[in-house]
């Protein structure tokens, strides 16, 4: 996820544009929808061994609506890059399928959707191309999927856009290597934002980035967002940061969801053993705070070999000999868990 | 006495365009069993402070100190031989990507043995039944099998206790642990520092915990210094620095942080950390700092009494109350 090469560019290929803007569904509502996205991978252990099945993401369904952000949450292997690739349509789902302002994802509609979703990614050295100067990488969108516009437009655009990012005109002509970290998340949003997309998918945006400069980068994207009413898919594994922007949290474990709700009831009252757990061990800014953590035991199982039951039901404090033989299905009505035994 | 004493550490890399000083005037003082905090950003010296005192800089670097004192020992005059047998030994490090740190191509028994050999001459019997031992302090499963495991067949989380296992096997009196848990998971991490805490608590050994996370801090250390640029700006115990930071970095720095936010937009620290080419002549945070004057830029400024936490700063918070 790390080249060089900027993804979200290759992610449209000169032969896919369209030859002008893609013409979105108009009606009201979310502006996507997932419903059970799956996403599996066949892995081979050695010349002879059976092939094995890493079940990477499973069964993830969620609404986004315009002007929101929605939050994923997990430890590594959890699958939140996976459901960002899916999203950006890098890759397919193995099934379960996806829409966006109404329109359905399939091979046909691709190439229209692919420019409402951008993604933005965590390490702001890797995904920025070093021998591009910032101008050329901000109108390379635009020339391929914007043919109609002419070369003056499309510099007019790109200059109006790294205004809107905070970085100043002169820096236009500059390569990605004279600027700082912050400099250069900054130029992956502008990046993202030149084909005016409907979701921005975040894949730990600051996760890379200094704390003094972390708050420059949040502070941005409330500002963007307010300002185009974008929808944010918002994947972190920092609590604090996802409690600060996020509408809506989605847990995952494992692949799988296992809770879903509105932030507030999320942070104040988890319901899953895992989210509970996850919260109490984040380190809070507060030497005086009671601690009460909750402590896990082991480690994450291997995705090749996922526990049948609940997944999370071998590192559980509560589990019972139920949460072995049956996997539990996220239960509730705005706030969902997958848990036999919810708590609260 | 201080078990570690550290004056006016300055050190220089030579670079192809000029010196760069990476830790500029830096004082560091650890008591036995103590736990001190080194907080700062990228840049900021924390971790070349700690590799200029195990002596593991590269030929490039120029350390400079008043005062470098571990245990009774100037650290300043001892030859690279004698200083071998401290390092490892009573002095430990940590380092933040366990998966790179250990050595791929040796099993994990190997490389905890070897320290046993070299330090402390056990022999094959005691060196095994030792590895075991500290394997299982440090809660890994079956440790017994775990000695013939390669870095690549075990979890970060794992590695990191091998690491620990590794630290402490010789009953260090200082340990020095560079982000150890930024490479992991938020839940291995709870596990890890409880860990480090807790041994720390058992053998009594000083710890030193490099990091910028402030949650981290404000659940681990006892004392915190803070750094800036290669200097430290600031040293409080830890109930009052996150009460009553002095230096406006730490201010600025403890307000920008998502879970302290109020309103929806957060306060920011404009601009960032200076480089090789772009050092102020005065405060080295004046550029970014919202409370400096033109003495701020033209000065720079001395150390304010330990009762407004040592801040290097011109006006320190909370002197005029």
């Amino acid at each position: 996820m790390t080249g060089p090469g900027p993804m979200p560019v290759r992610a449209q290929e000169p032969e896919l544009g369209p030859e002008s803007g893609p013409e979105l569904g108009k009606k009201p509502g979310p502006v996507l929808v997932a419903r059970a996205l799956s996403r599996h991978y066949d892995v081979r252990s050695g010349l002879f061994g059976a092939p094995k099945v890493v079940r990477a993401l499973s069964d993830a369904s969620f609404t986004l609506d315009a002007g929101k952000t929605l939050a994923v949450v997990g430890e590594s292997g959890c699958g939140k890059s996976t459901l960002a690739r899916l999203i950006t349509m890098i890759e397919p789902p193995t099934s379960g399928s996806f829409a966006i302002g109404g329109i359905e994802a399939t091979p046909a509609t691709l190439r229209t959707l692919r420019t409402s979703v951008q993604i933005v990614f965590q390490d702001p050295y890797g995904s920025l191309n070093p021998r591009q100067r910032v101008g050329a990488m901000l109108e390379e969108p635009l020339k391929i999927n914007r043919p109609a516009l002419d070369a003056a437009a499309r510099t007019a655009r790109a200059r109006d856009m790294l205004r809107l990012v905070g970085l100043r005109e002169e820096h236009f002509e500059r390569y990605a290597h004279m600027f700082s970290g912050g400099q250069r998340q900054r130029i992956a949003v502008a990046r993202a934002l030149m084909l005016e997309p409907k979701v921005l998918v975040l894949d730990e945006p600051v996760s890379a980035l200094d704390l003094s400069i972390q708050s420059q980068i949040l502070n941005l994207l409330v500002d963007l967002q307010e300002r185009l009413g974008l929808a944010y898919l918002f994947i972190s594994h920092d609590l604090s940061v996802v409690r600060h922007m996020a509408d809506d949290v989605v847990v995952m474990y494992l692949g799988r969801p296992v809770e879903i709700g509105p932030r507030d009831a999320v942070f104040a009252a988890p319901r899953h053993p895992y989210t509970k757990a996850l919260l109490s061990a984040t380190p809070v800014a507060d030497p005086t705070a009671a601690k009460t953590r909750i402590k896990l035991e082991g480690e994450l199982p291997s995705p090749l070999s996922i526990p049948p039951g609940c997944p999370f039901a071998p590192r559980c404090w509560k589990a019972q000999a139920r949460c072995r033989e049956a996997r539990p299905e996220l239960e509730g009505d705005t706030h969902r868990a997958a848990c036999f035994f919810p708590e609260g | 006495m201080a078990l570690l004493e550290i004056r006016n550490l300055s050190v220089d890399f030579a670079t192809a365009s000029g010196a760069f000083r990476a830790v500029d005037g830096a004082d560091v003082a650890v008591d036995a069993s103590d736990v001190l905090a080194i907080v700062g950003e990228s840049g900021s010296g924390k971790s070349v402070s700690m590799l200029a005192l195990m002596g593991l800089l590269p030929w490039t670097a120029t350390v400079t100190a008043d005062r470098m004192m571990f245990d009774g020992q100037d650290l300043r005059a001892i030859s690279p031989r004698q200083r071998r047998r401290i390092v490892g030994k009573d002095m430990a490090m940590i380092f933040q990507e366990p998966m790179s740190s250990l050595n791929p191509c040796f099993t994990v028994g190997f490389q905890i043995k070897e320290i046993l050999r070299i330090h402390l001459g056990l022999n094959r019997h005691d060196r095994h039944a030792r590895a075991i031992e500290l394997f299982e302090m440090v809660g890994i499963p079956a440790p017994e099998q775990r000695l013939g495991a390669f870095p690549h067949q075990m979890s970060g989380g794992m590695c990191q206790r091998v690491m620990i296992a590794m630290a402490i096997s010789c009953a260090p009196k200082l340990l020095i642990a560079d982000e150890p848990t930024t490479a992991l998971d938020v839940t291995i991490q709870a596990q890890i520092l409880d860990l480090l805490t807790e041994l720390q608590k058992d053998t009594g050994m000083a710890l030193i915990l490099i990091t910028h996370d402030m949650g981290v801090v404000a659940e681990t250390a006892e004392r915190v210094s803070v750094h800036y640029a290669g200097q430290k700006v600031e040293e409080q115990g830890v109930l009052d620095l996150f009460k009553a930071p002095h230096h406006p970095y730490t201010a600025a720095l403890l307000a920008a942080l998502p879970e302290r936010a109020t309103a929806r937009r957060l306060p920011t620290i404009p601009g960032v950390v200076p480089g090789q080419f772009d050092r102020p002549d005065g405060c080295l945070f004046s550029p970014r700092c919202a409370f400096a004057d033109d003495l701020c830029r033209a000065v720079p400024p001395g150390q304010a009494p330990a009762t407004l936490g040592l801040a290097l700063c011109h006006y320190p918070l909370g002197a005029l109350a």
